[in-house]
């Protein structure tokens, strides 16, 4: 079915998506903020990620960057909703739109090559390993310490507060908790998260381009959605490891609804089979528990 | 002590909805009394805990809380000071968190949160030991999701967590009002017994007559966005319910005609 090149390739970009089913949970799920700013922040790392490598900047100082700008994006987001009232799914198509500029005079031009810098990959590539294996190894190290850090950071006395902040901000508000505060740490978090997916995706990919993050939201949110379907997330734990799982899932599902070749799909059907995926991955739950429903009924 | 002086508060002000609901309302609560607050719909018992708990700011007058000028702070600054139950039982906690994450979210009540764990182990025999004084069997449920537990045991965990960690006033927006009576009962004695023994300074807003009577020590009638009386000592002893509706009416010159006060 898939070569191996495909596999891991679908691993890899996978993971990455994984990074930005973190954000997506910590804005959706968490903090109950629809926030589609991400469309922006994951080109926005690829950018800041890019132009500074091609500056000759280290490629880990320069994907730390590509984290700050992601987090500052997040926090205009949040600014322009707990600051000045905007409705928060508006407040971050805003951001989302400013951001296209914002990268365009950030890159000076639509895309920019990588091939030849050296990334954060770069170093890895000396390892004992298939060159396509090396990605999916460091980016599996990369996700494995962002999961280990955000679930400590969702047990933590602020995360917690962060956690009430969302599903009940009257009672967090009561408990002493800066409701507007946590937003605004979240969404950034959030952010960073995307732009540090965004850089990551530019190093992997060889090129950071500004169309790269149309849809990156649809793609977070099948990979959140999907992944809670398979892994039911009743902790913190467990629904971040959904996250992964959902992000790997889809991109496996992508990649062979597009290798299989009796389906005669192409590249440019992605965004169709994307819609269709998350259709699938919301409403199949439901379907699941009916059909539970209709046989138990049947058994009594 | 907190003292609410000359408070004024109007709702959609200018628009043909307008609705002043607080009109010059005063009331000093000392340390360690327990004030039952009474009053039709739309007297502004609710507007006036919310304005003491920093929900909606006052447009005019001072509330102060333990020599505090607290008039123009908002809620989470206040928290510190202010503890509050609120009438709906599933707003007072968060269902997706565990009861101890409850807990330990109101054991931080006004203090910095850091990135520490936020459930120690130390808080452990603490969050045990007030649940168990619940008789619900709760302190074997620590781990279990708050959603689980029916709107009684949520009202009761609400009222634990409020008195967690000290407070310069203890709010109650008509806490028992949701409650099937049997629940609203147990409720209302577990509150006594939390403010009795800690000496809590409280103040429960009620839609009953009758509680407000029966417990507490001072008992205040709140008449369009005023006080219209404020009884406590011995002139409150052995008060029943019409002679409040008789009072209230030499007061305003008016029929008490609220069912829900006559009723409760």
């Amino acid at each position: 079915m898939l070569s191996d090149i495909a596999l891991y390739g679908a691993v890899e970009t996978g993971l990455i998506y994984g990074l930005v089913a973190f954000g997506i949970y910590l804005s959706f799920r968490v903090l109950d903020f629809p926030d589609l700013t991400v469309d922006g922040s994951f080109p926005l790392g690829a950018a800041v990620a890019a132009v500074l490598i091609i500056e000759g900047w280290n490629p880990w100082l320069a994907t730390g960057c590509a984290v700050m700008a992601g987090m500052a994006a997040g926090a205009v987001t949040a600014l322009l909703n707990v600051k000045l009232n905007i409705l928060n799914l508006l407040a971050s198509i805003l951001t989302m739109i400013a951001l296209y500029s914002v990268n365009l005079r950030i890159m000076g031009r639509p895309n920019v090559a990588l091939l030849t810098e050296e990334t954060v990959l770069t170093p890895w590539y000396d390892l004992d390993l298939a060159y396509h294996q090396v990605p999916v190894l460091l980016f599996v190290i990369v996700v494995f310490i962002a999961l280990l850090l955000l679930w400590r950071f969702m047990k933590s006395e602020t995360g917690l507060a962060m956690r009430a902040t969302g599903a009940n901000a009257r009672m967090a508000r009561a408990q002493g908790i800066a409701t507007g505060a946590m937003i605004v740490l979240g969404v950034a978090v959030s952010n960073g998260l995307v732009g540090l997916a965004g850089a990551l995706f530019a190093q992997s990919q060889g090129a950071a381009d500004v169309t790269m993050g149309v849809g990156v939201i649809v793609i977070g949110l099948a990979s959140l959605i999907g992944g809670e379907a398979v892994v039911t997330p009743s902790t913190v734990v467990r629904a971040l490891i959904a996250c992964v799982v959902g992000a790997i899932i889809y991109r496996l599902a992508i990649a062979f609804a597009l290798n299989a070749d009796f389906l005669g799909l192409q590249a440019q059907d992605l965004n169709l089979i994307t819609a269709v995926l998350v259709t699938l991955a919301i409403v199949l739950p439901g379907v699941r528990s009916s059909i539970a429903g209709k046989l138990s009924r049947n058994k009594a | 002590m907190i003292s609410a002086t000359d408070l004024r508060l109007t709702f959609g002000k200018g628009t043909p909805l307008e609705n002043p609901a607080l009109r010059g309302m005063s009331l000093t609560v000392n340390q360690g009394e327990f004030v039952t607050v009474i009053g039709s719909n739309g007297a502004g018992k609710s507007t006036f805990l919310n304005a003491l708990a920093g929900e909606v700011l006052v447009d005019s007058g001072q509330i102060i809380v333990d020599n505090l000028d607290v008039t123009k702070l908002p809620t989470h600054k206040r928290a510190g000071r202010v503890a509050r139950v609120f009438q709906d039982p599933l707003a007072g906690t968060c269902e997706g968190l565990s009861i101890e994450e409850n807990l330990a979210l109101a054991i931080k009540r006004g203090q910095r949160r850091g990135l520490t764990s936020a459930v120690k182990k130390q808080y452990m025999e603490k969050f045990r030991d007030s649940l168990s004084s619940l008789n619900l069997g709760l302190e074997k449920r620590l781990g279990d999701k708050m959603g689980l537990l029916s709107g009684g045991q949520r009202q009761a965990v609400s009222l634990l967590m409020a008195s967690l960690t000290p407070s310069s006033i203890l709010l109650l927006d008509e806490h028992t009002a949701a409650l099937d009576p049997k629940t609203a009962a147990f409720v209302l004695e577990l509150t006594t017994k939390i403010i009795e023994e800690q000496k809590l300074t409280a103040l429960m807003v009620t839609h009953s007559m009758k509680q407000a009577l029966e417990v507490g020590s001072r008992t205040v009638m709140l008449h369009q966005g005023q006080v219209v009386f404020d009884i406590e000592g011995r002139d409150r002893e052995g008060l029943e319910v019409k002679d409040l509706l008789g009072l209230f009416e030499k007061q305003r010159g008016l029929e008490v005609d609220d069912d829900s006060l006559l009723l409760g």
